[in-house]
Formats: C-alpha cells, structure tokens, sequence
C-alpha cells in the first residue's frame, strides 16, 4: 500500500523587539525570573495593554516577505483558559481577523525543483510564562518573563508532503524571518517554535486523514525524526485496522516517540471575544508602502541574483542566502578573490561552513575572515598553492597564525612551478623505482598514479598538479 | 463647613480662613461619628490623609496651589490606591494591598487633594442596591432602612450625609448616577473615553466608566477637569482634549431643546417621580428650553443586550483572580483545578458568580452567536436610536430610576428585579454617552433623581444644563437628618 | 433556554468555580431565569446589523518600543500567596494539561 503524507506547520517566531507586545517592559532573554514581568504581564488589577507600534511593522514586514495580503483592519481578540503561566486567564491574540492573510513560501528541493508552500495565515499574540518542573516541596514555579513578548504565529497550509518538505519550509521561513530583522532565530532560546499538523493518508485520496498535532519541537533535527515517527505510527495503525484519533502530542526527543498530551475530547472552549480593552489594528496603504521601502533584499531574490550574477547552481546559492550573514561572507569574499565567484562559493559552502559547524560557531564570529578567504581563492586561483595545500592554509588561517600570504611564505607552501626542478624531481623518482618504470612501460597504465603520489610526497604537495603530470608522462615516454 | 460647596471650600482653604489639615480632621471626625450607621467607608486612611492635608497646607502657604489643593475627596474601592487596601468590595481582594496608582489617583494627587478614604461598593462594582459588598452593605442617609443604590453606593452615601464633600464612582450600568438619585446627590458619568481606565478594576470593559459624586453640577464641573483627558496607558482613552468645564456652567439655556423618551414615561415609572420630572421639565421651560418628545425604541432590549455583554467581558476580566499572584487563596490546595476553583468560589460572592457563569455561557462554543453577538448588535441599534434623537435635541431628560431607592433585602431573592431597576440608566453605557443625576424632589423621605444624557464629550453641555436648574432649585442643597 | 444542572456543573468548570449540590440548584434555576429574559433580544431582528464592541470608533493607538518598566518584583511579590526563588509557586504544573 502506498501512502502519502500531509503536513502543516505552525510556527511561533518571537519578534525582536526591545519592549513587550502590550507593556513597556524589556524582552530581553535570561533575565533573573519575574524581574521583567511588570503590573500589565503579571495581569494586576486595573491594568490595561497598548500595542507597540514595532510589532505591527513587523508583522507587515513578515506580510510583505510572504507575498501576502495585509488586513486594513485586524482584531484582538481574548482566548480564554485557566493556566499558571497565563497571568490574565487569557491570551490577547488575533482569531477571526489576523493581521496577515494569504500568502506563500517557494522552497527549494533536493532535486532541484522548487514548490511553493501556502501560507494560510499570520497573527499577533503574546506569548506565556514558563512554568518549571524542579520540585518545590512538590509545587512548580512560575516565571513570567516571558510573558507578553510578541509573537508571529505562522500558519501554513497543508501542503508539504515529507519530513524534508517540511524541515525546507522551516529553513527558508527560518531564514526569511532573519532576513526581515523580526525574529533572532534562536531555536535553543525558544525564538522559533514549531507545531506540526501531521496526517497520511493512501495515494489517490484527495480527502485529508485525521490528524496529530505534534507540539514543540524546537529543532530542525527535532522536527524531521517527530514527524518521521508519526507518520511511521500512523501507517502501522491503520494498517492494523485502528484509526487515527485526533489529539495533541508532545515528541520525546529522548526515547524518540511521540505521547499524547490532550486529546479532542478535553479540548477547551477557549470563548474568543473582541478584547474590549484594545481598539481594532488599523494599517494604511502609506504604511505599508514605508515598510516595503525599507525592506532589504530577502533570500528568494537574493537566490536569483547570484546564480544570475555569479552563474551559480540552485544548490550552491541556496547554501549561501541561508542567512544575511552567510550571503554578505560570500560577496565580500568574491571581491577579495578577484572575482572567483564559484569556487569561492565552494570554499564558504565546503571547508569553511563544515568548519564552522564542527565548532558550533555562527559565521559572524568566523576566525576566517572573509577577505582572508577570498585572498586564499585568490592564491589558488594564481597557482601560488594548489587546492589541497589551500586547506593547509585554511587550517592555519583558522588558527589564526597570520594572513594568507604570511602563512604560504612562512611554512614555504608556494607552488614549485620551475619545469627544470620538477623534471629533476621525476628522474630522481624514476632512478628509484625502476621496477615499477618498467611495468609502467609495458602496459600498466595504473602506476601513474603511483609516480604521482611520490612526487607529491617528495614536493610536500607543492608541485603544480598539472606541470607535473605533463612532465611525468613526457619522462615516461620518452624512456621507451 | 461641612455642608460648603467646593468652592467654598477652596475659597476658605485660599483665604487661609481653615487649613486642609483642619478640614480633613473635621471630615475624618465626621466619618468616625457617623460611618458606623452607614457602613460607607471599606478603609479610612486616615495617616495618608492627615500627611497628603499637611502637603497641601504648604502648597497654599507658598501660593503653589490650585483651587483644588488641599480638599478632601473619598475614593471608591476600585480605584487602585498604591500601598492602601484596594478590596473592590470583595473578599477576593480583602488582602491585596496595590502596588500602584490608577491614573485617576494619580491625577487627584497631582491636583493636591486629600483621599479620606476608600468607600464601600458591591463587589466588582456588581450590583445596584450595594447589597453585595463583602463588607456588608451600605444604608441610605435619607432612611436607614434603604438602600443607597449600587455599585457606588458608599460614596453616594458618604457625600450625601456630609462624610466626604465629593467622592468618586464607576458607571457600567447606572452605577453613578442611580445611587446618586437613590442618595439626593449629584453624579455625573462621562462619556466612554472621557476619563482613563487605567487601574480602575474592570467589570465591563467596554461599557466602564469613572466618573463623580458632589452635591452639585457646579462641583462636579471644578472636579471632573482633576481626571478628564487622555491617558496613554489606556488604549481607550480619548485624545480630544477636555474643555474647561466651569467656564460654561452659566451659559443660557435659552433655545436649548431637550427630548422626552416617551419610552421613559409608562406605567413603570412612579407618580412621584414622573411628576417631580414634569416639575422640572416646567422650569427648564421658564429658562426658555423647548420641550420635544422623542423615541429610544430599543430601551427594553437594553437591559438583555446589558446582561450579556457585561458578565460576559467580566467572565474574562475576573479570570486573573486565580490565587496565584495576589488576592485569595485556598488553604493546601491539593492540585491546580482545586487552587483555582476553591480560591475562586471562596473569594467570589453569589452576584459575581453568577454573572460570570451568565458570560461564560454567553461566549462559549455554541452559544456565541446567539447572546453575545446578538447581544452587540442590540447595542449598535440602541446607540442609532440616541444618535437618531441628538439629530433633533441637545439633550435628553427623563428620571434616573422608575422608583425611589428601596428596603434592604427587598430584592436580594431576585436577582432580575434588581436588574430591571436600571432600565433607565443602561442604553447610555451601550452607547457610551455621558450621563448625570440630579436631584430632583422627594417620595415619603426619600430622593428623586432627574436624568440628563448628553451626546458624545458633551459634559461641558450637560453641566451647563445641570447647573441652570439648581440656580433655580434648592433639592440639591438638602441634608438628610441625623448628619 | 432553560438550563440543566450538567450545564451548570460543565460552565463553573469551565469558568473555575465549585459549585456545591445546593447552588447547581438555585444557579440553575436563577440562570435559566436571567437567559430566558435575555432571549428577549430575539425581538429584535438583527440581520445585516454590524456588532458594535466598542462605542469609540477608533483604530488602536500604538505605543513606541521602549522599555519604560523597572524591576519591582520585590513590591509585587510582597502580595504573592507563595513564592519562593522569585517564582510564584503553584501545586505542581503536569505538563500539557491546560
């Protein structure tokens, strides 16, 4: 039986702001617990909330970057349910009218074909507090910090079909939402939190299977294995004949299953209701057009610029807009190497990003400048060093033992070019290994590769690979 | 000095012929003497008032004082009052000590006046008898034996029996202007918008108002510039900016054309009362007023349109009373849901129970369309019929309630009746329009209360109206016996 | 609409409150009462009627994003049943029940 898979994600991006989504105090992350929770987060008596003007740009921009329309007019609206960390009693979000309506994400797919994710809708809200399971005497705290800092909750349609549609869709939002300045990312720190709506059903079916909402998973590697157990779960249940029944789960990276947290039947009755407290979220046209004025160039158009401009693969440049970061590396390292755009784009994408992930670095604090690297393609591209003494030159810029040419002079790594020194080399690999000569000569084509590894042994790898496999067959000849 | 208007007082706090400190005392010996028979102070901050007089006293001495410096005021219990017992009338609150000002406050502060205290009300501002204060309720200084009226019902008493010259209130319903009828006194409601909301404890959001108690409109305009305007922590603070209000207290009334409901005058409404009403529809006629009868339609359907949308708002409002960050809280709660329904039901009486159950029904999955969207539909067509009627008058009059206040426990069983009681006073906070009360003559002892509703941020009018009929009356210079 | 006492017991859950046997009785008489009074709205035909949820009709005024709030926690945890390490304690929290 074949069976397809339908997935739905809805993500939480916390806005970056310096204030609260309804109060004035700061959002800042780590703080001592409650010390950042004012009279309005905390819900005293009396208190009354006023959006920031910073939350609502940033939701059109969010708007703008997902080709979506943006309501004129959009509501507030109370969702009501008892919980420690929900000082109210209810959480101030958008339900009927959201700021943001329609709207779609391209995605890029591992063979190269893009698809275009729906974007079902955006809303404003405010997140919750935290509760902490460390025992008290058998109680939990409760630290509301975090409660009342702004969040976009990101609703997609169902319209991915894998585990890997799904971790493409989070990147590329992931990225877009960097891109705009709204949100750091910061999955550790909960800035970016994913739910998935995940159901399957068999191939041809147009009508959707009951579905499971897998909540919280808070890391890419996180989202592929939950939604890849579900979807395992799921099958085997209905093929043992069970059904599927409709219920909220909480994934165990741990034991890496899924339990269920809340089933249908406990659903709340959240009574949503216009906020009387706040006034309808009014935006002008004029607005608007001053956001998208101000935007920067987002990932998609970035993408196409530089397989356009730099003649780079779909792949290679979806590597290099992953993050602004990442994509002014790339540029500033062009310019450094003179111009040697793909293989610039293999070292920022190859070594340096490998690096970097084995560190657990960000590439803003790269030992590796990028004027560093770009004068380090620069070099290869020169034919002062050969690619593979490059990643010896790599290493030691890493370990910051000074700049690129200091590093090639110092450990003497330049390139031998002279043909006499390189033809006496050869003869001496020659007198040495007559033996293998002679195979060679009568017929084993094979052992070039033998010659050549002594040569680059004996050079220290210094030899210009091309000058010397001319010469080497040159020799081989004309013994013959 | 007791029975001195407000400007009086100020006249005598300025010409140095009394202190605020003197003042104050006599005000706090009033309240020793008398409360214990009213019952309408929930806490006397006696220590505060005697410091804040002391301020106020060397405001005047160094001529840094305004016309409001140094005069006692009695604050309602739902204001937030920081460092003092703000109990709304609850047990919830019965502890909680706020840790800061409501905007209100702090605009009375700045004005230099003096807080005698926090005055009694029915619990949440629910109620319209004061019957469901946890700390008991509140008589009427006109006859022990009665109600003041609700929710404000402490400080209509308090003014009326000379315990506090002014005094603030909150009108979700009626809650100024009906125990100000009930009491004798004048109160006057602003416009929804007029006056901040911040740190006054919510029951209704959209239909809340703050507003005030004096003994009449010309007190009431020297206040009402204290806490009108705008307020940038209250989202549904109005930005137009408040007029000076004494200055139009003397316009003539002449050519003013005030509107009738007829849906005001039916069998429903007291002899008494409709007559006291034709009395003073009579001098406003002397003062060269022109009388129109008009049509609000929709009057009944705003007491079923009321009484979905405020418990449900304040199903929601009162959902942060959890016993987790302040108030009542059960002993050893055995679990999450035992803390929050014990702390709850403990803290809650019947009245506010209900009606949070009444809007915790109205807005639940089902129900929604049928009570609370209906329910706000009933009120936009209940604002057309005001908005209709201010096309062909400037104001509307009619009486404040259909009976006099009446005897304690009388419609305690019934919690209907009472709310039928504020069939007048109800369309004007759907619409959010500016309402006052003021005296208006007597049934058997008791006060009449004469209603005047403006249109939008039309208080400057209303006061103007107000005042040129006790130029020419005296019921609101009447003191009940005994005080 | 006349209620029943399920109903009654299914919204004090819903709005936290423990009702006990004696009160479902009067709730549900007194409920029933107060809604079938309110069900004279349906007088009033409503069609095409916008809701009207706020007598200013005015767009939401916004605050600039600055931080203007200090750390009080000492002052508001004076008033706080229990706390302890800065938290506000509550009987244990299992995870995922709302």
């Amino acid at each position: 039986m074949e069976w397809e898979t339908v997935i739905g994600l809805e993500v939480h991006a916390q806005l970056s702001t310096n204030s609260k989504i309804f109060s004035g105090a700061s959002t800042a992350f780590g703080a001592e617990p409650n010390t950042q929770a004012c009279a309005i987060d905390l819900g005293f008596p009396g208190v009354l909330p006023v959006l920031n003007a910073e939350v609502v740009n940033m939701a059109i921009k969010l708007g703008l970057g997902i080709h979506a329309e943006i309501a004129k007019r959009s509501v507030f609206a109370r969702k009501n349910y008892f919980y420690p960390d929900l000082p109210k009693g209810y959480q101030i979000s958008q339900f009927e009218l959201p700021v943001v309506g329609k709207g779609y994400l391209d995605i890029l797919l591992e063979d190269g074909t893009s698809k275009r994710i729906g974007i079902t809708r955006a809303h404003l809200e405010e997140d919750a507090g935290k509760s902490l399971h460390e025992d008290f005497h058998g109680m939990s705290g409760i630290d509301l910090n975090r409660a009342g800092t702004p969040l976009l909750e990101i609703v997609s349609e169902p319209d991915m079909r894998s585990a890997k549609e799904a971790i493409a869709y989070l990147k590329t939002l992931h990225s877009l939402v960097r891109y705009l300045g709204i949100c750091d990312g910061n999955m550790q720190e909960g800035s970016f939190r994913c739910d998935a709506n995940v159901s399957v059903r068999r191939k041809g079916e147009t009508k959707l299977g009951t579905r499971t909402e897998l909540k919280n998973i808070n890391s890419f590697r996180f989202v592929e294995r939950a939604i890849n157990y579900e979807v395992e779960r799921q099958i085997a249940l209905i093929e043992e004949g069970g059904k599927v029944k409709q219920e909220t789960l909480l994934f165990d990276p741990a034991k890496n299953e899924t339990r269920t947290m809340r089933s249908k039947e406990e659903a709340n009755d959240y009574r949503y209701f216009p906020d009387p407290d706040l006034l309808p979220l009014l935006i002008t046209e004029e607005q608007i057009e001053k956001v998208r004025s101000h935007l920067p160039e987002l990932p998609q158009q970035k993408h196409q610029r530089f397989m356009e401009q730099y003649g780079l693969s779909a792949y290679d440049a979806t590597v290099l807009v992953s993050s602004q970061a990442m994509a002014d590396y790339f540029e500033t390292a062009v310019v450094a190497s003179g111009g040697q755009a793909k293989l610039t784009a293999n070292w920022v994408a190859g070594e340096l990003s490998a690096a970097l992930n084995k560190s657990d670095m960000d590439i803003i604090d790269s030992p590796v400048s990028a004027a560093e690297l770009g004068k380090l393609v620069l070099r290869i591209a020169d034919d002062t060093i050969s690619g593979k003494i490059a990643k010896t030159v790599f290493e030691c810029l890493w370990n910051k033992e000074g700049d690129v040419d200091q590093i090639i002079d110092k450990q003497g790594l330049k390139q031998v070019t002279d043909s006499s020194a390189i033809e006496a080399l050869i003869e001496k690999i020659l007198e040495a290994n007559p033996q293998q000569v002679a195979d060679y000569r009568s017929g084993k084509d094979k052992l070039f590769g033998f010659f050549v590894g002594q040569a680059m042994k004996e050079s220290g790898g210094k030899l210009n690979p091309k000058q010397l496999n001319d010469l080497l067959k040159e020799k081989l000849a004309s013994g013959a | 000095m007791f029975t001195k208007s407000i400007a009086e007082l100020s006249q005598a706090l300025q010409t140095k012929k009394i202190s605020s400190h003197e003042l104050t005392q006599m005000y706090l010996e009033r309240i020793k003497q008398f409360d214990k028979k009213l019952n309408s102070f929930i806490t006397v901050t006696e220590e505060h008032a005697l410091q804040a007089a002391k301020k106020a006293d060397v405001q005047l001495a160094i001529g840094n004082a305004n016309i409001l410096t140094g005069i006692p005021v009695a604050q309602k219990d739902i204001f937030c009052t920081q460092g003092v017992k703000t109990s709304c009338g609850s047990k919830m609150l019965d502890n909680f000590i706020s840790p800061y000002d409501a905007t209100v406050i702090k605009r009375f502060n700045a004005a230099g006046m003096v807080m005698l205290g926090k005055t009694n009300m029915d619990e949440f501002a629910m109620g319209s008898s004061n019957e469901n204060s946890y700390y008991g309720p509140v008589k009427n200084p006109w006859n022990l034996e009665y109600v003041p009226g609700g929710s404000s019902g402490g400080s209509a008493a308090a003014v009326a029996a000379n315990l506090a010259p002014a005094a603030t209130g909150t009108d979700t319903g009626g809650s100024i202007r009906q125990p100000a009828a009930f009491c004798g006194i004048s109160g006057i409601k602003p416009t929804y918008g007029r006056v901040s909301r911040y740190g006054m404890i919510a029951f209704a959001s959209s239909l809340d108002q703050g507003g005030l108690f004096a003994k009449s409109a010309e007190d009431l305009a020297l206040l009402l510039n204290v806490i009108a305007g705008f307020d940038e922590n209250d989202s549904t603070s109005a930005t137009i900016a408040a007029p000076y209000y004494a200055t139009t207290l003397n316009n003539s009334l002449k050519g003013l054309r005030i509107g009738l409901p007829k849906e005001f005058f039916n069998e429903a409404l007291d002899k008494d009362i409709a007559n006291a009403i034709q009395a003073a529809v009579k001098v406003y006629e002397k003062l060269g007023a022109t009388i129109h009868e008009i049509s609000l339609p929709r009057t009944s359907l705003s007491i079923p349109a009321y009484y979905v949308i405020a418990p449900a708002e304040c199903s929601s409002n009162l959902a942060r009373f959890d016993g987790v960050r302040y108030g009542h809280r059960c002993d050893a709660p055995k679990d999450l849901e035992d803390l929050y329904k014990r702390s709850r039901s403990e803290g809650f009486g019947k009245e506010v129970t209900r009606r949070i159950m009444i809007g915790t029904y109205a807005l639940s999955a089902g129900y929604f369309d049928a009570y609370y969207l209906k329910a706000q539909k009933i009120r936009r067509l209940v604002a057309q019929d005001f908005h209709e009627a201010f096309k062909s008058v400037d104001v509307i009059l009619g009486p404040t309630t259909p009976s006099p206040a009446f005897k304690l426990g009388e419609k305690t069983s019934d919690p209907l009746s009472m709310y039928l009681s504020d069939i007048y006073t109800i369309a004007v906070n759907l619409a959010g329009l500016p309402g006052m009360s003021i005296p208006a003559g007597f049934t058997a002892g008791l006060p009449i209360g004469m209603q005047l509703i403006g249109n939008a941020f039309g208080e400057a009018k209303l006061l103007n109206i107000a005042h040129g009929y006790q130029k020419e009356t005296d019921w609101h210079t009447k003191t009940p016996e005994g005080f | 609409m006349s209620l029943t006492a399920g109903d009654v017991k299914k919204i004090a859950h819903l709005a936290r409150l423990n009702l006990v046997e004696s009160d479902v009785t009067l709730y549900t008489e007194q409920l029933s009462t107060i809604l079938n009074f309110v069900e004279h709205m349906n007088q009033e035909d409503t069609e095409n009627i916008e809701p009207f949820f706020n007598p200013l009709d005015l767009g939401a005024r916004l605050r600039p994003d600055m931080v203007t709030e200090h750390d009080q926690r000492a002052a508001f945890q004076a008033i706080a049943p229990q706390v302890e390490a800065g938290l506000y304690l509550v009987p244990q929290v299992i995870e995922g029940e709302e």
